[in-house]
């Protein structure tokens, strides 16, 4: 899901790294408000993890390769404002290090890893958990759906980002400038490759740590001691 | 330590010794084929990509160094050492976030 230079038109690229700046600095703010200096380590695994899970290419029938991205695990153990930042600071590093990713597409590719699977992922995971218990299979199987369908929804709209570049991009007699293939080729191949594959690698993947995490050390968990504290009720008044 | 950070730090050691195993899938991820493989998939290299394509030149790229390119424990080898730098670098960074920002900030220590 890494779009390379020349895949993207201007139009494109410009857009998306406009719709990435005020999520980028929002992400930053809510981090300086939020993290606990007890968080930090687990930030610093989390962007390291999701640099390395992504290099384990698996390859699909049709000869195509893919991999998990591991932002839904982040997003839904530490919120999806961190996962924006962790995975933000890993695509940028992969990037201008290893040439994955463009730079000129890096805007689109941070929407598409950073932003889309992070809070599909969370909020799928926060819809079906409901409030059943941290530690309940219920939440297992929410962590395993919302990381699907984070995964399934970003290639969707990495499909649609280059699926839409032979309609704005192309010269005088209509052949295209960057990708392509349009929206009826890339969205289906995006979708389907994910959906199928490397969807349900993101799924195991997040299942399996979130019920590790849970049933280890559940105090990591975003969210988690609010919901505890709900639940315990009458202790909130201690005047400052 | 605390015991969870301890057992996820293993885990995340086993993946960098797994590593290799990404390298297994020679195809191409849809969408990242190069201009030669463009070329052979729609007949020609469009414009943009035949100028955007050599925009960075990245150091490492493709996870690997080109001088140990030939043999797959080359390979693994370049592979190992990305992986490792990226994992240092990522890590860094935020170790570096975090102790800036909670530094002043003992309202935050729970």
């Amino acid at each position: 899901m890494h779009i390379p230079d020349g895949y993207l038109g201007p139009i494109t690229y410009v857009a998306m790294y406009i719709v990435m700046i005020p999520i980028w600095l929002y992400a930053g703010t809510w981090l300086r408000k939020n993290l606990k200096s007890k968080q930090v380590p687990y930030l610093a695994l989390a962007a390291a993890f999701s640099f390395v899970i992504m290099m384990f290419n698996v390859p699909i029938p049709g000869g195509s390769t893919g991999h998990a991205v591991g932002s839904a695990l982040v997003a839904i153990i530490l919120g999806p404002w961190v996962a924006v930042v962790t995975t933000s600071v890993a695509l940028l590093i992969q990037c201008l290090l290893f040439g994955d990713g463009g730079i000129t597409a890096f805007g689109a590719n941070c929407f598409n890893m950073a932003v889309v699977i992070p809070f599909v992922a969370f909020y799928g995971y926060t819809l079906i958990s409901r409030k059943t218990e941290i530690t309940s299979r219920r939440r297992v199987l929410a962590a395993g759906i919302g990381g699907w369908l984070g995964l399934t929804v970003a290639a969707g709209f990495a499909g649609f980002e280059m699926g839409t570049q032979p309609i704005l991009e192309h010269t005088a007699d209509g052949v295209p400038l960057y990708m392509p293939y349009g929206l009826g080729i890339t969205v289906p191949a995006m979708l389907f490759s994910h959906a199928f594959f490397f969807g349900i690698l993101e799924a195991i993947i997040t299942a399996l740590a979130f019920g590790y995490i849970a049933r280890t050390d559940p105090t990591i968990i975003f969210n988690y001691k609010r919901a505890g504290e709900k639940k315990g009720g009458v202790r909130t008044t201690s005047p400052a | 330590m605390d015991r969870l950070l301890r057992n996820l730090l293993i885990v995340f050691v086993v993946l960098i010794v797994l590593v290799p195993i990404g390298l297994l899938a020679s195809g191409t991820a849809y969408g990242e084929w190069s201009a030669d493989e463009l070329q052979g998939l729609v007949g020609f290299v469009p414009a943009g990509i035949a100028s955007l394509s050599g925009l960075w030149h990245a150091p490492l790229r493709d996870y690997g160094l080109r001088a140990l390119s030939d043999t797959f424990l080359g390979q693994s080898l370049g592979y190992y050492a990305s992986a490792i730098i990226g994992a240092v670098l990522c890590g860094g960074v935020f170790i570096l976030i975090g102790r800036a920002l909670t530094r002043n900030a003992p309202k935050n220590e729970e």
